[in-house]
C-alpha cells in the first residue's frame, strides 16, 4: 500500500520549511533509517530520514520549494512490487498546489502571524519620515545589529554555544563566523555559569562581549555572575569599573517545550539596579534596540522570543539606526483604554486591540520596549486621557512588570483611574506540556479582550 | 604537562638580592600590621560586616607579586586586604574602605570584601566564593583578544576549589590557552571545614591534571619558594603556553572572619605554625643570619610600617562617611 510522506516538523516552532534537496530519486529502494532529503527549517537544514521501507514512487514537492507546510504530503513511498499506479490521484494534486503556492519567506511560526499588524501609530518616530524601509525577520534584524557592530568596534565579540560553527541554535549568528573569524565569534562549551563569568571578566578587562544564551531559562545557570558580578561592580568599584556587555537568548514560552525551557524573565531581571532591560516585539525595535544595548556601557538584558524569530517586519534601511533605552512606542492610539505590554504581549495586546475596535472600544496600546528603564511618563500620559488600563505580559503574575506598573499609576494618576487596573499575565502554574493546557497556561486575546471589557464597564 | 610537586627550596638556591628580601619583609610586615590594626578597629566598632584577615598568609601575595610586570592583573576573594597592599594600594585608601568612608577606594560603598583598583590592575575583592575565578580568566581572555603578553592571577581558596565554576573554567582556560595562573590558597580550612572534610584530593593541584593544565604545590610560608614558582608560572603563561596552576599551601591565624570562634582547630595547632612557621620570621632571620640587615635596621622597618599602619587608620577614621547623594551614584556608567 502506498504510503504518504510528510513534511516533518523538526523544531519546536517550525510550521513550515523548504525542501532544500532530495537525496532519493523515483524508483530508488529505501530503507528505515535513510535520509531521504534535506530540509532547512527556521533554525538549521536537517537531514530527514525514512521510517518505513519500500520504492520512493513520487515525490510531490520538487527540491528548493520554500514555505512547505509541515504534515504537507512530500512523496509517496511504494511497498515493494507496488507499481506507481498505485499512488492514490488525490496525492499529487493537492501537494503540487501546495508546491505553487508556496509563499516567499512570509511570517512564520506564531499561530497569530498573519493577524500580527504591521502598520504602527508612532507619536515620536524612531526613525525620519520617508525613511526607505526593508522587509526582514526579526532573526535577520538581529544578526544586522550585531554585525553592524562588529564592524564598527573591535571589542566587541560574540560567545555563547553553537553560535560560531553550527551558525547559531536559533540561527541568529548565522554567517557571523565567516566574516569576523573565530576570535570574535566564538563557540564555548555548555558551561553557562564559567563562560557568563568569562565574559564578565573580559568585560572589566576592557572588552564588549555579547553573550548568547541558547535560552534564558539557562541563564539561571549563570545568574549569579550577571547579578552579583556584572550588576554589582560598578557601583561596588565606587564607579572604577562596569560591564559594558550584553547577555541575549530566547526568553519566554516558544511551543510545548515545557516547564523548564518556557519561563519568561522579565521581571527577575527588571529589579536588578546595575542592568538594563530589553524585551523588544518589532523587527526594527530588535535592530535598533540591540545597537543601542552593544553600544550602552552598562550590562544590557536582552530577552528575545523564539516565535518571534521568524517574523518579518519592515525595518528602517538607515547606515545606522539605533533606538534610546526608556522611550516606549505607543503602537496604535485610542481613547477608551490603556493597554500596556512588551515583547510577544504585544501580539495579544494588538489583536486585542483590533477586536475592541469591532466592538466600538478604542484601545491605546503601547509597547514598553524597555523595562529598564521604563518610560513611565508615555504609560502615565496615557492613562490620564483613557483613565483605564490593562497590561498584558507572558510572565508568572506574582510580582509581574504589570504589577510594578499598576503601583506606578496608582501613585502618580490614582485621581485619573475610572476603573482597577488590570494584570493579564501568564498562570501561575509550570509550564505544562499539553498542547491543550499550555494554550491556558499563557496569557491570550480572549483574555485581554475580557479585561478591557471590564475596565471599561461594558 | 604532567603537574609535579615543587622542590624549589628557597634556602638552598637564593633566588633574591639582600634588598628584594629586606622588600618582601616590609611588604609582608605591612600586611602583618594593616591587618592587626583592622582586627582592632573592627573590636571598636569602627569596621562592620564581615572582615576576614589575612593574618598569616602574607608569603603568598608578596611571593607572587614578586614575579609581575605592570600591565598584569589580579582578582581574588574577600579575603583580600593583603593582595591590595600587595599590588601597591594605598592603605589609607584600603583602611578607609573598610571603615566605610568617603576616602576608601570604593567611596565606602563595597567594605572589606568588594574593593576594586583600576590604576593597580586589581579587580577585586569578590564576596561570592569562587566568582573571581571566571572573572580572572575572563580578564586573562581580554589581554590575550588584545594581544599583549599580560598575565591574570586569580587567587582562590581551598573551599572555592569545590565550586563547578572552578572546573568550567579551568576547562575554558585550557582550549582557549588564557595566561591565568591558578593561585589556589590553601590555607586547610574553608570557613570552619577542614580540607580533609571537604576535599576528595590532599593536592587541589593535581584537578588541573584532568584539564591538561600543569601545576605545583609550593609551601606557602617560604616567600622564596613562592617567588620562584610566580616566576615560573608567569614565564609559562607570557610564552602564550595557556594557564598554569599554583597551589600555595599556607594557614590562617585568625578565624575564617572576624566573628569566627575557630573552635574547629586547636590553640595548639595554631600556636605550632606561627612558632615554626611563620612567614615572615622566616625571612627575619635570613635577613638577620646572611648579615643583610641587623637588629636595628629591621625595627627601624617595624616602627616606619607601624607609622603607615596608625596613619592608615587616623585616614579611615577621619574621612567623612560618603554624602547621601553617594547612594544614587555609580550605579550606570
Amino acid at each position: 500500500m502506498a504510503t504518504e510522506i510528510l513534511m516533518p516538523a523538526l523544531s519546536p516552532t517550525m510550521e513550515e520549511g523548504t525542501l532544500a534537496k532530495w537525496l532519493v530519486k523515483e524508483g530508488d529502494t529505501v530503507s528505515s533509517g535513510d535520509i531521504l532529503a534535506e530540509i532547512e527549517t527556521d533554525k538549521a537544514t536537517m537531514e530527514f530520514e525514512a521510517v518505513d521501507e519500500g520504492v520512493m514512487g513520487k515525490i510531490l514537492i520538487e527540491e528548493g520549494t520554500e514555505g512547505v507546510k509541515v504534515n504537507t504530503a512530500i512523496a509517496v513511498l511504494l511497498d515493494e512490487g507496488e507499481d506507481a499506479s498505485a499512488i492514490p490521484a488525490a496525492a499529487a494534486a493537492p501537494a503540487a498546489e501546495a508546491a505553487a503556492e508556496a509563499p516567499a519567506p512570509a511570517a512564520v511560526a506564531a499561530p497569530a502571524a498573519a493577524a500580527a499588524p504591521v502598520a504602527s501609530v508612532n507619536l515620536e518616530p524612531d526613525y525620519p519620515e520617508g525613511t526607505a524601509m526593508k522587509t526582514q525577520t526579526v532573526r535577520e534584524a538581529l544578526r544586522d545589529g550585531m554585525a553592524e557592530e562588529m564592524r564598527r568596534d573591535e571589542e566587541v565579540y560574540l560567545m555563547g554555544e553553537e553560535v560560531a560553527e553550527y551558525q547559531g541554535a536559533y540561527k541568529i549568528s548565522q554567517g557571523m563566523l565567516d566574516e569576523f573569524g573565530s576570535k570574535r565569534v566564538i563557540d564555548t562549551p555548555i558551561t553557562e555559569h564559567g563562560f557568563a563569568g568569562i565574559a564578565v571578566g573580559a568585560a572589566f578587562g576592557g572588552l564588549k562581549p555579547i553573550v548568547e544564551f541558547m535560552t534564558f531559562n539557562f541563564a539561571m545557570q549563570a545568574i549569579d555572575q550577571i547579578i552579583n558580578s556584572a550588576a554589582k561592580t560598578l557601583y561596588m568599584s565606587g564607579g572604577q569599573m562596569g560591564a559594558p556587555m550584553v547577555f541575549r537568548g530566547p526568553n519566554g514560552a516558544a511551543a510545548r517545550v515545557g516547564a523548564q525551557h518556557s519561563q519568561d524573565y522579565a521581571a527577575w531581571y527588571a529589579q536588578i539596579p546595575g542592568l538594563k532591560v530589553v524585551m523588544p516585539y518589532s523587527a526594527a525595535d530588535y535592530k535598533g534596540l540591540m545597537k543601542t544595548a552593544i553600544r550602552d556601557p552598562n550590562p544590557v538584558i536582552f530577552l528575545e522570543n523564539e516565535i518571534l524569530y521568524g517574523r518579518s517586519g519592515e525595518v528602517p534601511d538607515l547606515e545606522d539606526f539605533t533606538i534610546p533605552f526608556g522611550k516606549a512606542r505607543v503602537w496604535r492610539e485610542g481613547s477608551d483604554v490603556t493597554i500596556v505590554s512588551f515583547g510577544i504581549g504585544m501580539q495579544y495586546a494588538l489583536e486585542a486591540a483590533d477586536k475592541l475596535a469591532e466592538d466600538g472600544i478604542s484601545a491605546e496600546v503601547i509597547d514598553l520596549r524597555t523595562l529598564r528603564p521604563i518610560d513611565y511618563d508615555t504609560v502615565l500620559a496615557s492613562v490620564m486621557k483613557t483613565n483605564r488600563c490593562v497590561t498584558v505580559e507572558e510572565g508568572f503574575p506574582v510580582c509581574s512588570i504589570g504589577n510594578h506598573i499598576s503601583s506606578q499609576i496608582m501613585m502618580k494618576a490614582f485621581d485619573y483611574l475610572d476603573a482597577p487596573v488590570i494584570n493579564c499575565a501568564g498562570k501561575d502554574v509550570p509550564m505544562p506540556y499539553a498542547a491543550n493546557l499550555e494554550k491556558h497556561a499563557l496569557v491570550t486575546t480572549d483574555e485581554v479582550v475580557a479585561a478591557v471589557k471590564e475596565v471599561t464597564y461594558r | 604537562m604532567a603537574a609535579r610537586k615543587s622542590t624549589a627550596k628557597s634556602a638552598a638556591k637564593p633566588n633574591v638580592s639582600a634588598e628584594e628580601l629586606l622588600g618582601y619583609y616590609r611588604d609582608m610586615l605591612l600586611i602583618r600590621r594593616f591587618e592587626e590594626k583592622a582586627g582592632q578597629l573592627y573590636g571598636m566598632g569602627l569596621i562592620g560586616g564581615f572582615c576576614h584577615l589575612y593574618i598569616g598568609q602574607e608569603a603568598v601575595v608578596v611571593g607572587l607579586e614578586a614575579a609581575t610586570k605592570e600591565g598584569d592583573k589580579r582578582i581574588t576573594s574577600y579575603r583580600d586586604h593583603g593582595h591590595m597592599l600587595a599590588c601597591g594600594m594605598d592603605p589609607n585608601g584600603v583602611m578607609a574602605e573598610l571603615t566605610g568612608r568617603e576616602g576608601g577606594y570604593s567611596k565606602g560603598k563595597g567594605g572589606s570584601m568588594h574593593m576594586f583598583s583600576k590604576e593597580k590592575h586589581f579587580y577585586g575583592g569578590h564576596g561570592i566564593v569562587a566568582a573571581q575565578v571566571p572573572l580572572g580568566a575572563g580578564l586573562a581572555f581580554s589581554d590575550k583578544y588584545k594581544g599583549n603578553d599580560n598575565v591574570t592571577f586569580t587567587y582562590f581558596g581551598d573551599g572555592a576549589a569545590n565550586q563547578g565554576q572552578v572546573y568550567e573554567t579551568f576547562n575554558m582556560a585550557a582550549i582557549w590557552e588564557l595566561p591565568v595562573i591558578f593561585v589556589i590558597e590553601n590555607n586547610q580550612y574553608a570557613m570552619g571545614t577542614s580540607q580533609a572534610r571537604s576535599t576528595s584530593t590532599p593536592d587541589i593541584y593535581t584537578r588541573g591534571e584532568a584539564f591538561g593544565i600543569p601545576g605545583e604545590t609550593v609551601d606557602g610560608m617560604d616567600v622564596l619558594a613562592v617567588k620562584a614558582a610566580s616566576e615560573k608560572a608567569v614565564a609559562h603563561c607570557r610564552a602564550g603556553k595557556g594557564p598554569y596552576i599554583l597551589e600555595v599551601k599556607t594557614y590562617r591565624y585568625r578565624g575564617h572572619s572576624m566573628s569566627d570562634p575557630a573552635k574547629y582547630r586547636t590553640r595548639e595547632e595554631v600556636q605550632k605554625m606561627r612558632e615554626e612557621r611563620d612567614a615572615i620570621e622566616n625571612v627575619r632571620q635570613l635577613l638577620l643570619t646572611g648579615k643583610h640587615a641587623t637588629e636595628d635596621d629591621l625595627k627601624a622597618i617595624d616602627k616606619e610600617i607601624k607609622t603607615v599602619v596608625n596613619a592608615s587608620a587616623e585616614f579611615a577614621k577621619e574621612s567623612p562617611e560618603p554624602a547621601l547623594e553617594e547612594l544614587w551614584t555609580d550605579i550606570y556608567a
